[in-house]
Parts: C-alpha cells; structure tokens; sequence
C-alpha cells in the first residue's frame, strides 16, 4: 500500500511522540518501531526523521541529550517533555475525531 | 545521488561512508552535530543489514538509499531550522573550511574596503580635492572605477587563490585604464559637460571605461584567470546583477545613515557637510563595492536569487511597454527625436533587454521544456529588435546629415552590437521554441557575446579621444 506523502508527514508527529511516550529513544531505534508498528505499510525516507525531531525540539516538546552507546559512538537520545505528553493528547483527540468521522460514513457505506 | 552509487561501489567501507559524510557536510543547513546524528544511524543500519547477511557493499548501498535524497534532506533541514539560512549569510562558516578561514575572510573584507575607502582619499594628496561646496570634480568621475576594482579584484584573487604572476597581468588593465583616463588633453577636461563647453570624448570615457574594467580585468578575477571556461563567466554574469541589487539596498541603508548625520548635526549647530560629502559618500561608495561582493560571494546558493526572480518580473513589464511604444509611434506617426539624451536613453533600454535576455537564461534550467515565458522573452527580443531598427534608422539619418560626432559614432556602434546580439538572440530562441535547437545554444551565444562588449568599450576609452581630437 502506497500511503501519500501528506498522509505520512501529519501522523509523523503524533507517531514520534507516541513512540517516546513508551520511553527514551533515538532515530535509528524509532524508525525500527515504526516500520514494527505499522507491519511495513508506513515507510518513511530515514533522514526524514531527524528533521521533525529537530522540529518537536525546537517547540519544546522533546528533549535531546547526547550520550555514548554500546558501540562506543555518541548517540543523540530524545525524551518526551510534559508539553510533548500534552501535545500528544491533543493529537490523539484529533486523529480520533477524524477516525471516529470516517468509521460513521464507511460504516454507513457497508449497511446500505 | 548516482554518482554516489557508482564511485562509492569498490571501495572499502570506511571510505565510502566518509565520503557519504564529506556529501552530507557540504550542505549548509546540515551542521555537524546532525551529520554526526546522521552518520550513526546510517551506522546502525549498516550493523543491521550485514547481520542479516547482506555483503558490507551491498549494506552500503541499502543503508543510503534509506537514508533518502541528500537535496531534499538539506531542505528538510533548513526548513526546521529557517534560522540557519540567515545567519550564514554574515556567520556562519563554510562547512568545507575551518571556522578560522571565515574570519580570516571577514577581515580581509574588512581591510579592503577601508583601503577602497581610503584610496578615494589618496588624490588629495596630490591636490585634487573633494569638495562638497563645489562641483563634482571631473578627476574623480574619470577615475571612478579605479578605486574600488583593484581592490575588489585583488579580493578574488585572494578568494580564488591565484598567483602573483597572474596578479601582474591583472593589473596591466588597470595600469592602462589609469594611463588613458588620464594623460589624454581632453578639451577643457575639468569639466564635465558636454562639447563646447566641455569634451564629448571625455564623458564617453567615463561611461565606458567602467564596463570595460569591469569585463577584462574583475571579471577576470573573478572566474580565477580562466575567462574561457564559460561556466564561470554565467557566474560572473549572475554575480554581476545580485551585486547591483546588494549595492543598491547598501545605498539605501547609507542614505538613511546620511539623513541621521545631518539631522544630529544640525541638531547642536554644528556643520556635517564636509564630513558628508568628502568622506563618508564617497568613501563609503567605494568600501560598500567590496562589502557587497563578500555578501553576494557568502549567500551564493543559499537563498534562490534575487536578480533572476526580478527578471521574470520586469519581462512582461517591458514587453508591454516596448510595443505599446511602437504602437504609438505607428498611431501618432512621429518620428524619433534624435537628442543627444535619446541616443543613450536607447541604447540603455537594448542594454536593459539584452540584460533580461541574460539573466533569464542564468536561471533557467537548459533542459526544460520551452513554456509561456520563452514565448515571452522572444515577444521582447523581437519588439526590442523593431525599436532597434528605427532608432539606428535615426541616428543614421542625424549622421548623414550632420555629419560624425563621438556621441553618435558610439551610439551607432552599441546600437550595431545590440542589434547583432537581439538578431541572433531571436532566431536561436524562435527554433528553441519550435524545438529544432536547445536553450544551451542560446546561452552559449549571450556568454560568447560578453568580449564584444568589452571590446568595444575598450576601443571607445582608447580610441575616440584621438581619432576625435579630444573634442
């Protein structure tokens, strides 16, 4: 399945900051969880994602902290702020607005 | 991307992510915390794929891929850090150079603006002073551009890291412009109007001595002594019109600062006029040449250029007017009135054209498909061409009539060029359009054309003064 660009860079957001709720992380592990999550069907281009983390960063919804990995490089890990746990409530509400819409009239669509 | 999978095919994994990271590093709205961010994932994929069996070559390959197109990466970045664009404008260093070369950069930029500054100060020395309370001393406009241009030229030497011979030879131009604006007996040559009370052949020096300067011996500092490679001379081109436009938001700002000084001055009785029109106008026109180059040289490719996006802009702008000129002049039916004036106003109007033609060309990509501004540029080449022909039909009827004079020789002379340049200008666009030929033909043609104009004015500088007797 062929998802539009649109589709995927909106959920970006909330998929990352979901992903960070469950606990620290960094990009390489994060990618990993998405293409785990969605059973392949979400593929995002690799280095896309450290751009929106540089962005959830700059609006103050995640942390970074740089500090050594197992294989002795630096690795930059992210944590999810308060604001990031209050934005992604919002998001959820929203997705689940949309959701909750397009399930009514595809429900519908089934009966008739 | 391409190339990239290509080179990087034999050669051992270290080297082939260092130079992935070389890549990645010339992109200026990556830093290097995010290379180094970057480079670790690209290094856990890599751990990955070879775990599960892939071949440390064919990981490579894979692992890249993922990591996506670097020119829509960069963009990504600079998107969500839209700040990092403007701070490399003055700041931010060149990620291939160490921090150090950009303030060295700084102040040699720096130091060669004082001099341009201080070198409008230098003829006072020798008597020729620059006072406010008189006119503008004819000195100083027939020298104009040898106070900044050697400096900037010795600017890109340094920038381009050209040697001490060909500096030598680089300022053999500006020995001779210093010999020829100076040493003819120009008729009453300290002042700057017209024949009788001035000298014709003078004002055309001051004219043309700038643009050929500007074309032999810049230009050729500027493209690092190799006027023959053409793809430096489009650059030339391109960093010829965003100087200008940089030049003249830096007038404004300095006309801002001028009205300040006069204001505060005047403030507490005290007169700022001297200060104003002997050093900080001229001396700051002269410094703001170089400061501007640095600016146009430090944003290079950063933000999408200013002179082309005003290209696109003034193109139907002139068109319209161009034919709404000839429209009217086939209404009214009145003939071209052959003013001294008029001479140079047409001949700035094909320059203008024919600097709209060029710039359109430096930004358009040569392979793209001829579209509705083509259609456009040809509309103008061809309305220009019309306007070209009656004013030559007009200067040439003044000639016969009233015989040679230096004004209407060099306009008749530019008039040719121009009309040479637009002539083929159309043609090579008109089978453009209709497909039989490429847009790089026409693009070949306008930087192949570019000695002519130096040429040419070169020949008026050295030339006109004798063949017409200093008049």
């Amino acid at each position: 399945m062929d998802m539009s660009k649109d589709l995927v860079a909106a959920s970006a957001t909330p998929l990352v900051l979901a992903i960070l709720a469950e606990g620290d992380s960094y990009g390489y592990a994060i990618i990993k969880r998405v293409a785990e999550l969605s059973g392949g069907h979400l593929q995002w281009t690799d280095g896309m994602l450290y751009p929106v983390l540089h962005r959830l960063e700059r609006q103050g919804y995640v942390v970074a902290k740089w500090s050594a990995s197992e294989n002795g490089r630096r690795r930059k890990y992210y944590r999810i702020t308060r604001e990031g746990r209050a934005q992604l409530a919002a998001q959820r509400e929203q997705w689940k607005a949309v959701d909750g819409t397009l399930r009514g009239i595809w429900m519908q669509a089934c009966t008739v | 991307m391409h190339s990239m999978t290509t080179t990087f095919a034999d050669q051992p994994l270290e080297e082939q992510i260092a130079q992935w990271r070389a890549y990645l590093r010339r992109r200026r709205a990556v830093h290097s915390p995010d290379v180094e961010e970057l480079e670790g994932h690209l290094r856990d994929q890599l751990t990955a794929l070879t775990a599960s069996g892939l071949a440390a070559d064919e990981a490579f390959l894979v692992a890249v891929k993922r990591m996506g197109n670097l020119d829509a990466l960069s963009r990504e970045f600079a998107r969500a850090h839209s700040e990092r664009l403007w701070k490399q404008l003055v700041v931010a260093p060149d990620v291939d150079a160490p921090a150090s070369t950009s303030r060295t950069e700084l102040l040699v930029v720096l130091s060669l603006a004082v001099a341009a500054g201080l070198a409008v100060k230098l003829p006072t020395l020798f008597g020729h002073h620059l006072n406010p309370d008189e006119d503008v001393n004819a000195f100083y406009i027939r020298n104009a551009s040898l106070f900044a241009f050697p400096l900037l030229a010795i600017y890109f030497m340094w920038k381009r890291g050209l040697s001490a011979v060909s500096g030598l030879w680089l300022g053999l131009p500006f020995a001779a412009a210093a010999v020829f604006a100076n040493v003819f007996p120009f008729h009453n040559r300290e002042r700057l109007d017209n024949f009788p009370q001035g000298s014709d052949t003078q004002l055309l020096t001051v004219l043309h001595l700038p643009i050929a300067l500007w074309l032999m011996a810049v230009g050729v500092a500027y493209v690092g002594g190799r006027w023959f490679a053409s793809g430096r001379r489009m650059d030339f081109v391109r960093f010829s019109g965003e100087l200008f436009i940089y030049y003249v938001l830096i007038a404004l700002g300095g006309g801002v600062v001028t009205g300040f000084t006069v204001m505060l001055f005047s403030a507490i009785d005290t007169k700022a006029g001297w200060f104003i029109g002997g050093w900080l106008i001229p001396c700051g026109a002269a410094g703001a040449v170089i400061v501007g180059s640095w600016l146009v040289e430090a944003k290079q490719s950063v933000i999408e250029n200013m002179a082309p996006v005003l290209t696109r802009l003034f193109t139907p702008l002139f068109t319209i007017l161009l034919l709404g000129f000839l429209a009217t002049m086939a209404w009214t039916g009145s003939p071209i009135n052959v003013e001294r004036e008029m001479l140079i106003g047409f001949d700035l109007l094909l320059a203008v054209v024919v600097g709209l033609v060029l710039y359109a060309a430096s930004a358009r990509d040569p392979q793209a498909r001829p579209d509705f501004f083509d259609g456009l540029q040809l509309l103008l080449v061809v309305s220009a061409l019309v306007v070209d022909v009656v004013a030559l039909a007009a200067i040439a009827a003044r000639i016969s009539e009233f015989g040679f004079t230096p004004n209407r020789v060099a306009a008749l002379g530019e008039n040719l060029i121009l009309l040479i340049n637009l002539l083929w200008t159309a043609w090579l666009y008109a089978s453009f359009l209709r497909r039989r030929g490429s847009f790089a033909d026409l693009e070949k043609w306008q930087i192949g054309y570019l000695p002519v104009y130096a040429m040419w004015a070169a020949l008026v500088v050295v030339v006109f003064p004798p063949l017409f007797g200093y008049r």
